[in-house]
């Protein structure tokens, strides 16, 4: 009998990639991705099988570990948050050039409504953009089905697969019914006609670009005949409804006994234009659900145009039918459809809004602590922040950064900042963040002697994601130092009340040193010290 | 049957193992279930909510629609009245008393037991205190779920407990009486509050 479980749309995802012979997964976390890596890494067969599951230090370094395991014939997943995509995105593109060898599947975790994110970004226009097969699981059972189709469709067509989950995808749990594993792939590198395509050398990757162009007739065409895409018809002609992944969920809620509507459900692209077909002979009126950016609304007012069919009108989060942006839920879909509201009690005017904060005793809050208390002489004084808890120092009481734009733009924004005349200039960053993106800029800094102070906020951890290993810990003096800053400006501190005379003085010490200077202010997440305090 | 239920709180103050415990029941029973969740960011100490959705046929949204909510399970009385414009009008607002305050425009207590008590459906109880008094200090939540078991209709008490055992058997006897004392609790208290 199958196997049941109450499984995350990650952890779906993650079984399904194991049972699909997976030989590594390759990942930076990042919230809503990383219980995907989590759930392999604690997964028995993942020590059975020498499954590699380390984290990465980013995602293009995780990209392309696992091109490299696509190469010799073996099945990768990459895991990641949408803006991860960015990170690695060089080594995505053109891992469509060179091709797949092994089943390579792309995950790319998008956060809709910002729950945990500086932007809202569609990684579907990234499968667009490299012209490669997208799968889009609208639940949990579909997403752990779909890895395995994902693998099988990269191998059979040598081409990567992204699949993409939403926050309320990757975050909620439904019952899974699982397959039986099946063994992972022996070693073998591309066959003789395919092997040339690895090196992209203009005069191979034109030919090869050629073919891939070529290719996309054909993904449609099995887009257009898989069963991911479903066309079902109803009695209402006067419009017709395409929904794609999770958002088909929030149409069919509104709809127990079936929708009126013909209905086109999209769980994979490139976008099933023969099944839309179907649906404008009759349906004089579309309306498109997705969740993220209007991708599809975009693409059927083209479609359409082009047909010389501009009667038919479309509907969608560009007319205002629903919601530009942000999560989409059943009640904005109930709305689009024409639904009348439930009855609701009226939001509660007593209830106030509830931030998050850095947790009392962080060591974070001794750091801004004792940095304000410092740059309070300084009056053109500006702090360059960076993405983690200490993200956090933004809000009351610390007011502490100016800026947080993306992983490791602080001691490169602080670079440009001090060129243009700013002084102090400073730049907050985590130590994973600092691994993550932040090397190369301290590189550019030593090579123009910038006058920048980069803190180094060292909590020993991925915090924000929940403690996960950071590639730095135990490295982060001998790196500063091999990429170039002088040792005399390599200062560490204890970020701890009873420190800050000491914390403040070297802070000032090096805002002074004209030149870069890093001071790190290392002690432990508490998060992940109550659990090291529990396990002992 | 269908029952929608919002798990609501603060981040680290346990809906989690709430939603667990009636998930592993749900389960159990037989029915279908889907639970939707807010890791990451909020997670520090900002409002978190689950929604639980437990059914005996499908399900499709992981969330659940304004208006049809049948529970509110609150361990924080302002993360209550947070989720009321998706409480059913026929729904019931089952939270804890005891605030938990750590931003510095809390709202008075009173105007919040004020609010509370204009709902036509409401247990209101400290589940802190009661927690302590049956001797199981840490299990406030396990007196939430309690509570609410005497309105959730499509879980029968005793599988709760079922799902108590097991979900705790792994951190000994001691802990897993504790939690069914708190939950044994928590069911009288509803019990004699919704007569």
């Amino acid at each position: 009998m199958a196997e049941k479980l109450l499984l995350l749309g990650d952890e779906a995802v993650a079984l399904g990639a194991l049972h699909a012979g997976l030989s590594g997964v390759y990942a930076y976390p990042g919230t809503p991705s990383t219980e995907i890596t989590e759930y392999i890494q604690n997964h028995p067969m993942t020590r059975e099988r020498g499954v590699h599951s380390d984290w990465c230090t980013n995602e293009k370094t995780a990209m392309e570990a696992a091109l490299g395991v696509s190469y010799a014939g073996k099945r990768a997943l990459v895991c990641m948050k949408h803006v991860g995509m960015n990170v690695c995105a060089d080594g995505f593109m053109n891992s469509a050039v060179t091709g797949a060898n092994g089943g390579l599947v792309v995950v790319a975790c998008d956060d809709p409504s910002q729950h945990s994110s500086q932007n809202e970004q569609d990684s579907r226009f990234y499968a667009e953009f490299a012209q490669v097969p997208c799968f889009e699981p609208s639940n949990q059972q579909e997403a752990y089905d779909m890895v395995r189709e994902a693998f099988d469709y990269s191998e059979a067509n040598h081409i990567p697969v992204l699949m993409r989950l939403p926050t309320r995808m990757a975050h909620s749990r439904a019952v899974v019914e699982a397959r039986e594993p099946r063994e992972q792939n022996e070693m073998h590198f591309p066959a003789a006609d395919r092997a040339k395509f690895w090196v992209t050398l203009p005069g191979i990757s034109r030919v090869r670009i050629k073919e891939l162009a070529d290719d996309q007739i054909r993904f449609r065409h099995d887009s257009e005949l898989s069963e991911d895409n479903l066309y079902t018809d109803g009695p209402d002609h006067s419009m017709g409804i395409v929904a794609c992944g999770i958002a088909y969920n929030y149409l069919m809620e509104n709809y127990p006994g079936g929708c009126t509507y013909p209905t086109l459900k999209v769980t994979r692209y490139p976008f099933p234009k023969q099944l839309l077909e179907k649906m404008t002979e009759t349906c004089k009126t579309i309306l498109v659900i997705e969740e993220g950016q209007p991708l599809v609304e975009e693409k059927l007012r083209g479609l359409i145009y082009e047909e010389g069919s501009a009667a038919i009108k479309v509907k969608g989060r560009l007319d205002g039918s629903l919601p530009r942006t942000g999560e989409l839920n059943p009640d904005h879909v109930r709305k689009a459809v024409g639904l009348p509201a439930n009855p609701v009690f009226e939001a509660s005017g007593v209830t106030v809004p509830r931030p998050p904060a850095l947790c009392m005793g962080c060591g974070h809050r001794d750091f801004y602590t004792a940095l304000n208390n410092v740059l309070k002489k300084y009056e053109g004084s500006r702090v360059f922040g960076d993405i983690g808890c200490y993200t956090l120092g933004y809000m009351s009481p610390f007011n502490a950064i100016h800026t947080c734009v993306e992983m490791g733009a602080s001691l490169t924004m602080a670079i440009g900042a001090a060129n243009s005349g700013v002084w102090p200039s400073v730049g907050v960053i985590g130590d994973s963040t600092f691994t993550h993106s932040g090397m190369t800029g301290l590189l550019d800094a030593v090579n123009s002697g910038a006058d920048i102070t980069l803190c180094i906020s060292d909590n020993l951890t991925t915090g924000m994601t929940g403690g996960q290993d950071s590639a730095g810990t135990g490295k982060l003096e001998r790196i500063c130092e091999a990429i170039g800053v002088a040792p005399e400006h390599i200062r560490t501190i204890v970020p701890l009340p009873k420190n800050y005379p000491e914390m403040e003085a070297v802070i000032d010490e090096e805002l002074n040193y004209h030149g870069v200077s890093v001071v790190i202010c290392r002690r432990e997440c508490i998060q992940t010290a109550k659990r090291h305090a529990k396990k002992i | 049957m269908k029952k929608d239920i919002i798990l609501s709180g603060v981040g680290g103050q346990g809906i989690l193992s709430i939603a667990t415990v009636t998930g592993w029941a749900a389960l159990d029973q037989g029915l279908y279930l889907k639970q939707a969740e807010v890791h990451g960011m909020s997670q520090r100490g900002g409002d978190v909510q689950s929604n639980l959705r437990l059914s005996t046929e499908p399900i499709f949204s992981d969330l659940i629609p304004r208006g049809e909510c049948d529970i509110v399970i609150s361990l924080e009385p302002m993360e209550a009245l947070r989720y009321l414009p998706w409480l059913s009008k026929t729904g019931w607002m089952v939270t804890n008393t005891t605030p938990f305050v750590n931003i510095p425009n809390y709202p008075e207590t009173g105007e919040l037991m004020a609010e509370l008590a204009k709902l036509p459906n409401v247990i209101t109880l400290d589940c802190d205190s009661i927690a302590r008094d049956c001797g199981s200090p840490r299990s406030a939540n396990m007196v939430l779920l309690g509570a609410s078991a005497g309105v959730m209709e499509i879980i029968e008490p005793d599988k709760f407990r079922e799902g108590i055992v097991s979900v705790f058997s792994r951190k000994g006897d001691a802990i897993v009486a504790a939690n069914i004392a708190a939950f044994n609790a928590g069911l009288e208290q509803s019990k004699m509050i919704k007569r």
